[in-house]
C-alpha cells in the first residue's frame, strides 16, 4: 500500500526522540539489573557466611569457639576433628528422634496442606455468603503469635487426653496427634493465603471451559486446580516442612520431656548440658538436622520452574 | 441442531444495564454474528447463551428449551474462547476428549471422534503434544477441536481469530466457514471486527450500548443501515457524513458547506424531510465518483482537494476535503493519476443517498428511497418498538 501525502513529512525530530527514549530505557533496565544483582549476592553472602563459620566450628576441637574465631581455623597449624559428629552421632536416642522428626513433620505438613487447598480453592472461586470477610479474618490470624495460644489449646489437649503420655487406640502415642493438629491449626492461615492468592490468578476462562465441558466444583478441584498449582504446592510444602522439622518450641511444649516422642529439635538441644557445657555439640548438630531439609529442598525445587501454565492461553 | 431464540433479554449489573431488551431468533443451522464495539455487550449476549453469565430478565431458548436455569453443560452447547482457554497440563488428545470423558462416553467413541476433529483441523501429528508446544493457529485449532468433538447443538464463538495474525486470520476464517458447511450446525459468533462480520455472518446482529440496532444479512445492513451507527459502523472505509439543509423551491436541493445537490421532491416529502430543516447525509466511499468516465453526466458534481491517495492495487482510495469536511471516495485503477493537492471535481451518486435525522438519528431515506418504504427497515424499526 503506498501513501502519498500533499504535506512534506517531518519526521527527523520524532526519530531522535524515540532513540533517546530508548536509550534511556535500555541504561535503566542495565542499571537496575546491575543493583539486583548486587542485592542477590549480598544476601547469599550474608546467608552464606554464618553458615560456613558454622561448619567450620563443627569441625574444631571442643571449646575452640570460646576462644577465636572461625576464621582463624583456616590458617596453618589444622587442628580438624570429627569429635563434636561423634558425640552426636553416638548420642542413644537420636535414632528414635529422628524417626520421631519424621513422625510428626510428614503429617504435620501433609494435613494443613491438603486441608489448605480445599479452603482456598472455595475462597478463591466458589461464591458463599461472607466470603470476604471470613479470608480476612483468616489472614488476620496471621498476625496472632502463637505464644499467646500454648496454655488454652494446652488445657484443651490435656483435657481431651492428648497428652504425651497417653496411647490411642492403635498404639499412636496421643502426643503425636496433639502436635499434629497443632502444626495443622499454625500452618493453616499462611497456607490458605498462599494458595488462594495463586489459585485467584488461575485463568478464568479455564474455569469456564471446563464448566462447559461438564466439569463439576470437584473435578474442576482434582482435574485442573491441583495440577496447574504444583509449583504453588510445592512451595508450601516446603515451607511447612522446614518450620515443622526446625520447630523446637511448639515441640518443647506439646510433646515436652517425653523421649518416646521427643523429635530431633529437642534431644539435640538436651545435649547441651544445663550449665552450657559441651556447646560445641549444637555446631555438629545444626548440620545433622539440616541434611533433611536440603534433601527435601532440592527434591522439590524443579517444581518451582515458572512457565508451567505456558500455552494454556493467549498465542 | 437447534434454533436460538432471545426474547426480551436483559443483562442488568447494580447500577448498569448491559443488556436491553434484546430480541433475536436465530434459525437452525444458521451461521450468526453479534457484533459491535466494545462495551457494546456482544460478549455478554453470547456468556449468558453459553450459561456463564446469569439473565437478569427475558428468556433465552435453545430449540424450544427455555435455557434461562439449565447449567452450562447441559444446553448441548460448545464454546470456543478468544484466549482459546486450553488445559495447559495435558496433551492434545487429552484436551479434545476431556469434555467427552466427563460425559462416559465410551472410550471406543471418544477416540473415534478425536481423530475425526484431529483429521478435519490437520492436528493429527500434534495429539501427544502439550499445548505450550503448538503454535497459536494450532492452539487455536484445538480450541476448534474440542467444540467439534463435542457435537453439539450451537456453537459459540467468542472472538476466536482476535489472536491471531492477519494472515493467518483469513485463513482460519474460511476454515470456520468451510467447517460450519461440514457440520450444518448453529454457529454463533462474536467479533468486533465487521470485516468479519461481513464475511461470514449468513446474518448479523449489529449491537451497541447493549441494544440491537439492526439484525439483518450482511448485504442489506450496508445498503439498507436503520440508523446512523450501522450506517457508520459497517462498511470499510466508512460511509461518509455530511450536515445538509434542505432547500430550493420545485425541486428539492440538499445544500451543504459548498456545495448543492438536488434530489427528487418526491423522496423528501414521502421520507418527512420538510423544507428547511437540516439532515445528515450519508455516502458510501463507492458513491463519490471520478466524473472523467462515462456514465456520470447526470449525476450531481462538486468541487473538492484531494488530500491523500491510498493505492491499493485494485482500488484507489482518495481522501478529498469539501468545505472543511474530508470525504473518502473508493475509485477504481483508472484514477491513478489523482495527485495529493490536486483540485478535482467528484460526481455523487444521489440515487444511493443516505438521509438521517440529526436527532433520533434514524434512516430517512435509504440508497435513494424512502427508509418507511424499504421492507428491511421496517421490520427492523417495528423490532425496536415491539
Amino acid at each position: 500500500m503506498s501513501v502519498a501525502t500533499a504535506a512534506p513529512p517531518t519526521t527527523p525530530p520524532v526519530r531522535s526522540a524515540a532513540e533517546k527514549a530508548r536509550w534511556s530505557q535500555r541504561i535503566s533496565a542495565r542499571v537496575s539489573s546491575a543493583g539486583l544483582n548486587v542485592a542477590v549476592v549480598a544476601l547469599t553472602l550474608a546467608w552464606i557466611v554464618p553458615t560456613l563459620g558454622l561448619l567450620i566450628n563443627s569441625f574444631r576441637q571442643g571449646g575452640a569457639f570460646n576462644t577465636s574465631g572461625w576464621w582463624t581455623a583456616l590458617a596453618p597449624p589444622y587442628a580438624f576433628t570429627l569429635d563434636s559428629y561423634r558425640a552426636v552421632l553416638g548420642a542413644s536416642d537420636l535414632a528414635p528422634s529422628f524417626f520421631n522428626s519424621f513422625m510428626i513433620t510428614i503429617p504435620a505438613t501433609l494435613i494443613p496442606t491438603a486441608i489448605a487447598a480445599f479452603a482456598a480453592y472455595a475462597f478463591a472461586w466458589m461464591k458463599f455468603w461472607g466470603r470476604n470477610w471470613i479470608f480476612l479474618a483468616l489472614v488476620g490470624l496471621l498476625a496472632v503469635p502463637l505464644q499467646l495460644t500454648f496454655i488454652p489449646l494446652l488445657t484443651l489437649a490435656v483435657k481431651l487426653g492428648l497428652n504425651s503420655g497417653n496411647t490411642l487406640p492403635g498404639g499412636l502415642n496421643a502426643g503425636f496427634l496433639a502436635i499434629w493438629i497443632a502444626h495443622t491449626g499454625y500452618g493453616l492461615p499462611f497456607a490458605i493465603y498462599l494458595l488462594a492468592n495463586f489459585f485467584r490468578v488461575l485463568p478464568t476462562d479455564l474455569f469456564e471451559s471446563a464448566e462447559i465441558d461438564g466439569a463439576g466444583p470437584v473435578t474442576v478441584f482434582f482435574r485442573l486446580v491441583l495440577p496447574l498449582s504444583v509449583p504453588a504446592l510445592a512451595s508450601l510444602v516446603i515451607f511447612q516442612f522446614l518450620w515443622v522439622w526446625n520447630d523446637l518450641l511448639v515441640a518443647l511444649i506439646y510433646v515436652g520431656g517425653t523421649p518416646e516422642v521427643a523429635p530431633l529439635t529437642v534431644t539435640l538441644t538436651n545435649l547441651v548440658g544445663s550449665l552450657g557445657q559441651h556447646r560445641e555439640y549444637l555446631t555438629a548438630a545444626a548440620f545433622v538436622s539440616m541434611v533433611v531439609p536440603l534433601i527435601v529442598f532440592f527434591s522439590l525445587q524443579r517444581y518451582f520452574v515458572r512457565g508451567i501454565l505456558a500455552g494454556s492461553v493467549k498465542g | 441442531m437447534a434454533s436460538v431464540t432471545y426474547e426480551h433479554v436483559y443483562k442488568r449489573y447494580p447500577g448498569n444495564t448491559v443488556i436491553t431488551d434484546m430480541n433475536a431468533e436465530i434459525k437452525d443451522k444458521e451461521f450468526v454474528v453479534l457484533v459491535g464495539p466494545s462495551g457494546s455487550g456482544k460478549s455478554t449476549a453470547l456468556r449468558m447463551l453459553a450459561g456463564l453469565e446469569e439473565i437478569s430478565d427475558g428468556s433465552v431458548k435453545i430449540g424450544d428449551r427455555v435455557v434461562n436455569d439449565v447449567a452450562p453443560k447441559d444446553r448441548d452447547i460448545a464454546m470456543v474462547f478468544q484466549s482459546y482457554a486450553l488445559y495447559p497440563h495435558m496433551t492434545v488428545y487429552d484436551n479434545l476428549s476431556f469434555g467427552l470423558k466427563l460425559r462416559k462416553t465410551p472410550k471406543s467413541e471418544i477416540d473415534k471422534r478425536v481423530r475425526d476433529a484431529a483429521q478435519i483441523l490437520g492436528l493429527e501429528p500434534f495429539l501427544d503434544r502439550k499445548p505450550k508446544a503448538l503454535s497459536g493457529g494450532q492452539r487455536q485449532r484445538v480450541a476448534l477441536g474440542r467444540a467439534i468433538v463435542r457435537q453439539p447443538q450451537v456453537f459459540l464463538m467468542d472472538e476466536p481469530l482476535s489472536n491471531l495474525d492477519a494472515k493467518l486470520r483469513v485463513q482460519t476464517r474460511v476454515q470456520i466457514l468451510k467447517l460450519h458447511q461440514r457440520l450444518q450446525t448453529t454457529f454463533i459468533y462474536v467479533t468486533h471486527d465487521q470485516v468479519e462480520a461481513m464475511t461470514m455472518g449468513d446474518r448479523i446482529v449489529v449491537l451497541n450500548n447493549g441494544i440491537v440496532q439492526q439484525f439483518d444479512t450482511p448485504q442489506t445492513l450496508y445498503e439498507h443501515p436503520v440508523n446512523l451507527f450501522v450506517a457508520g459502523f459497517i462498511g470499510s472505509p466508512a460511509m461518509n457524513f455530511l450536515t445538509v439543509k434542505v432547500g430550493g423551491d420545485g425541486q428539492a436541493i440538499l445544500t451543504g458547506e459548498g456545495f448543492q445537490i438536488p434530489v427528487e421532491d418526491r423522496i423528501l416529502s414521502e421520507a418527512g424531510a420538510s423544507r428547511g430543516q437540516e439532515v445528515i447525509m450519508g455516502v458510501r466511499p463507492e458513491d463519490i465518483k471520478d466524473v472523467r468516465f462515462p456514465g456520470r453526466d447526470g449525476l450531481p458534481k462538486i468541487n473538492s482537494k484531494v488530500e491523500v491517495v491510498e493505492s491499493m492495487g485494485s482500488e484507489i482510495f482518495v481522501y478529498l476535503t469539501i468545505g472543511g469536511k474530508t470525504l473518502t471516495s473508493r475509485m477504481d485503477p483508472r484514477s491513478s493519476d489523482i495527485e495529493p493537492g490536486q483540485n478535482v471535481q467528484v460526481a455523487i451518486d444521489s440515487h444511493h443517498l443516505h438521509l438521517f435525522d440529526p436527532k433520533s438519528e434514524k434512516a430517512l431515506v435509504s440508497r435513494g428511497a424512502p427508509a418507511a418504504a424499504v421492507p428491511a427497515i421496517a421490520e427492523a424499526q417495528a423490532q425496536q418498538v415491539r
